[in-house]
């Protein structure tokens, strides 16, 4: 047996990631729950967002995550300005000690689209103070490789919107982002389901980031592992190389050789 | 008195708090929380000393669930 070359791991800035499957803490029935899908879905990191204190332990996610095990990716969900995101931006390095940062600046509560010009000036700003921006954008290849140039350490287009699951819808656009954009490129939001993932990943894009198609499947841990076997599938596809397309058959078995009688008369 | 606005609920001391004064009355767990005086970070370093005046407005915050 020939053995394949090694897949050198994903790298963000300073951090090396074991997963390419970067998964959420949002919207699971139970912290239980979420800890075994974090288990099933192989992630070494995770998401978290920025709130005020509650009264209620039992919101305290502190007390749940393991911080030896996962790597915390603390979001600016909520802010719909630049100001607003980076004002969580630095509450979140206080609070988790890193510089890790996914920046998130929406447009509105409706669509959750990113809103491109507070997203751009905000990954300006956060990278200036020292900060390694994984900016969530849409899947504009001219707003990436802007992001890109302004000092992201990831570029995150969306598939779809955000909690969606509509897949990928502009696949073209990933592949020209890929083509452009020299950084790790991450498909956050709108993933559904495996074959979404496992499409993004055959695309080429480096990891995928994803939290509702798991916490609100109906069957949460079985689709987190269903996840991690998408995202080695469809990298293991990527990297092999598909086929092209073609419009007419072609045989797997030969041709020549058939006993008389058996197949089409030639000539 | 001295009043000072936490996490937007007005709270009254009997002489000027410090911030770690506010976190025990709050019972937040020092360690992970992140605070802000008037829109400021105060670094958890300086939470004993930090001493604050009547009318400050404290966010005090932790992570929770995200996406």
């Amino acid at each position: 047996m020939t053995s394949s070359p090694p897949d050198p791991p994903l790298v963000i800035g300073k951090t090396t990631l074991r997963s390419r499957l970067i998964v959420g803490t949002g919207k699971y029935r139970t912290p239980e729950e979420m800890l075994a899908c974090h288990e099933a879905s192989g992630a070494d990191m995770i998401t978290v967002a920025v709130r005020r204190l509650d009264r209620d332990p039992a919101k305290n996610l502190a007390a749940h995550i393991d911080r030896s095990r996962y790597k915390l990716l603390p979001n600016t969900a909520g802010a719909y300005t630049a100001d607003e995101a980076i004002r969580l931006a630095f509450l979140a390095r206080e609070l988790l000690e890193t510089d890790l940062i996914k920046l998130e600046v929406l447009g509105d509560e409706k669509t959750l689209l990113p809103d491109p010009v507070g997203t751009l000036a905000a990954t300006e700003a956060l990278v200036r103070e020292g900060f390694t921006v994984l900016a969530y954008t849409s899947d504009d290849p001219i707003l990436a490789r802007r992001i890109a140039d302004a000092g992201a350490a990831s570029v995150m287009p969306a598939g779809s919107p955000i909690g969606s699951g509509q897949g990928v819808l502009n696949p073209f656009n990933i592949r020209i982002i890929l083509e452009t954009v020299k950084k790790p490129i991450i498909v956050d939001a709108g993933v559904g389901t495996a074959s979404d993932v496992a499409i993004a990943m055959e695309l080429g894009v480096d990891g995928v980031l994803l939290n509702t198609g798991i916490a609100l499947a109906r069957e949460p841990v079985r689709m987190a592992r269903a996840m991690r076997l998408a995202v080695e599938a469809g990298r293991d596809a990527f990297l092999a190389g598909r086929i092209p397309r073609k419009l007419y058959a072609s045989a797997s078995s030969p041709l020549d050789g058939l006993p008389t009688g058996v197949g089409l008369p030639q000539g | 008195m001295v009043r000072v606005r936490i996490n937007g609920e007005d709270q009254s001391f009997e002489a000027e708090p410090t911030i770690r004064d506010v976190l025990d009355r709050i019972e937040a767990p020092p360690a992970a929380v992140a605070v802000e005086v008037n829109r400021r970070i105060v670094p958890r370093s300086t939470h004993e000393e930090h001493i604050l005046q009547d009318g400050d407005e404290v966010e005090v915050v932790t992570f929770v669930g995200g996406g």
